[in-house]
């Protein structure tokens, strides 16, 4: 050992910046590249085909014609038309009451899955399978129990338990159409709705529970004073998208009834599309689709300043 | 204001047995504190007697009724969680008044008993918060107004102060004990910290493993612990337990140093038990050699080797040396702990 051998000299080196490299470490451009993948597809995808929608909507475009501008006029001719009319009253009805019926069974569901129950996990999977097979799938599948002749209802009542004397009538008239296309979209919409409510109620503590519990609530005491409230901020944006998707509709109409019967069981979509593209009437179809426009901001943000934010959620500051 | 009884209390999650017969007496206006390590069952034991954990078997008593299959809500008792478990959505004021809500009491006594509360805790300012708006010192004392106002026969507290600092832990420690002497309601404690139980309590019961290893005041439980555990458990820096046998000397530790005992000693002792603030410098004492000299303030806390056991020491004299220098020091004979090899305490 001999400390006298001098230690070999070096001097920590910074490496040198090549210019695309500092070119890099510009904040401005970095950000700029950074977006531009999402911004592209947005702009590409989103931003576009609304400007184009919107554009239609004041042209008389017609397939296999460019068209002119031609003003409100298409919204004016939809004014005096009562199948638009009907379109607009049924997708309103129809959102509203799918939208209470998912949310009352989900909400049920939810709370069913968040207790000590047999099979849980099973059951969770189970109850998501509504969603993951495809709409016109099980928009098919509908079809068939709704149908006139060969409906599995029918048969059950009729042949097999002999409750009834004929078929029972599903998508043939107004009204029954109706019900049964709402029912459909209850159907499809509740695993969406229990499954996000679950996740929402697995994050109440259970110590709150406990001191309610303790408090002497009882079982709708601890759901009214506890439960819900704690739950209404996710409740809210679940809701949000649900009326979105429920309003904006298309596949389970168009696969079981197509609008039918008499356009009774129009939708807002259903009728667009039919008017836009089967029809050729590019501009009218475009006008009837903007017009869902209101109804969607409107909603949004109702539930969305309606229910979401709570002075209790937020942090600092007293008022 | 009650009595709590427990009686043979068992309790199974499954085939795991957490409780295995426990026996606690509470007597009317007592501050009672059940420590333990992590999975003693202490926290179990609470909530069965909160009702929140059903009991296996067993009973207990509160002011003479046995409550085994009355819900907690009858039980007339109430809770402070260790997290607080305050209504996120609630201002402190509905948070407080929530049971009352619930019964139904009118708004005119809702607002007194609140008042009253908030001016006791000092949260006067506070009633329209939210709890997130609410330091840690503010929240716990949130909790406790919840339970005040409830005038309950049983405050339990589940670990109440381990959520905050060391500073204001032992703030709240005196805060929770005077309002408790005020208030003279029956108290359940649950804590494995032993200077809170040594602290607050009129009755400490030690629990390990699902049983009970001793139960009374807690100089009696300094001065005479029943067992290693308790020994151990008790006091800060912990008991020094020195395995070795009784010789015609002494008492010879199992690396080597001897050290003397009491007279009448019993023979069949098997550790020596002395804390460190029982050892003092001494020149005629037992040479050991420094390890460590950690310096308090108002004491020196020296881990010391004596042959090859190490030994801790806490003095009052600073003492100075480095690590490898040596030091004699002599057990306070007076104060000297021996346990059988069961473990158990021999009478001296």
């Amino acid at each position: 050992m001999s400390a006298t051998t001098a230690a070999p000299v070096w001097t920590k080196m910074r490496p040198k910046q090549g210019a695309l490299s500092r070119l890099f470490d510009w904040k401005p451009f970095l950000a700029f590249v950074c977006l531009l993948p999402a911004v592209g597809l947005l702009m590409t995808f989103l931003t576009y085909p609304l400007g184009l929608g919107i554009w239609l909507a004041f042209t008389d475009t017609t397939i296999g014609r460019e068209g002119i501008w031609v003003g409100l006029e298409n919204f004016i001719w939809l004014m005096d038309d009562p199948i638009f009319w009907s379109a607009v009253f049924y997708s309103v009805f129809y959102t509203g009451v799918a939208t209470i019926g998912k949310f009352a069974l989900g909400l049920w569901l939810a709370l069913l899955l968040n207790q000590h129950v047999p099979f849980k996990s099973m059951l969770r999977a189970i109850i998501l399978l509504p969603w993951i097979v495809p709409t016109v799938l099980s928009a098919i599948a509908f079809w068939w129990i709704y149908d006139p002749q060969f409906s599995i209802i029918s048969y059950v009542l009729v042949d097999a338990l002999g409750w009834r004397d004929t078929n029972v009538d599903f998508i043939n008239t107004a009204w029954p159409a109706r019900w049964s296309l709402i029912a459909a979209n209850i159907w499809r919409g509740i695993p969406f709705v229990a499954i996000t409510l679950l996740a929402g109620l697995q994050t109440i503590p259970p110590s709150l529970y406990e001191a309610a519990l303790l408090d002497g609530a009882s079982g709708w005491q601890r759901f009214r004073h506890i439960t819900f409230p704690m739950l209404l901020p996710i409740l809210a944006i679940v809701m949000t998208f649900s009326i979105i998707f429920t309003f904006t509709d298309f596949q389970l109409v168009y696969a079981i009834t197509r609008g039918g019967p008499v356009n009774s069981t129009h939708l807002l979509a259903t009728l667009a599309f039919q008017r836009g593209i089967q029809g050729g009437q590019l501009g009218e179809g475009a006008a009837i689709a903007v017009s869902m426009i209101p109804f969607l901001v409107f909603a949004t943000l109702f539930s969305y300043y309606g229910l979401a934010r709570r002075k209790w959620q937020q942090g600092e500051g007293n008022d | 204001m009650a009595t709590v009884s427990v009686r043979q209390a068992l309790k199974s999650f499954g085939t795991t047995r957490i409780l295995h017969g426990v026996d606690v007496e509470i007597a009317d206006g007592e501050f009672v504190v059940l420590v333990g390590p992590s999975g003693c069952g202490k926290s179990t034991l609470l909530r069965m007697i909160a009702g929140l954990e059903n009991i296996s078997g067993g009973e207990i008593a509160i002011d003479g009724r046995v409550v085994n299959n009355v819900p907690p809500k009858d039980r007339d008792i109430a809770m402070v969680f260790q997290n607080y478990a305050l209504y996120p959505h609630m201002t402190v004021r509905q948070n407080m008044a929530f049971s009352m809500k619930l019964a139904k009491a009118p708004p005119a006594i809702m607002e007194e008993e609140v008042q009253r509360a908030a001016k006791i805790l000092g949260l006067d300012a506070l009633l329209d918060r939210y709890p997130r708006q609410l330091s840690g010192g503010q929240r716990q004392r949130v909790a406790m107004g919840r339970a005040i106002v409830r005038h309950p026969q049983v405050f339990l507290f589940d670990e109440p102060l381990s959520n905050l600092d060391a500073k204001l832990r032992v703030q709240m420690r005196s805060e929770i004990r005077e309002l408790q002497q005020r208030l003279g309601t029956t108290t359940i404690y649950v804590t494995h910290d032993q200077i809170e139980a040594m602290t607050m309590a009129d009755q400490i019961v030690v629990m390990n493993g699902g049983r009970i290893e001793q139960a009374g005041a807690p100089l009696a439980l300094y001065d005479k612990p029943a067992n290693l555990f308790v020994a151990g458990f008790i006091g800060s820096p912990a008991m020094n337990l020195l395995p070795g046998k009784v010789t015609p000397e002494g008492f010879r530790l199992e690396g080597g140093a001897l050290l003397p005992l009491p007279p009448g000693a019993p023979a069949n002792a098997a550790t020596y038990g002395i804390r460190p603030e029982h050892m003092s410098l001494a020149e005629d004492g037992v040479e050991g050699i420094i390890v460590l000299v950690e310096p308090t303030g108002s004491e020196t806390q020296v881990t010391m080797r004596l042959g090859e056991t190490v030994v801790t020491g806490a003095f009052r004299e600073r003492v100075q040396g480095r690590p490898g220098a040596t030091l004699r020091v002599m057990p306070d004979l007076s104060l000297v702990h021996l346990f059988g090899p069961d473990g158990g305490r021999l009478p001296s």
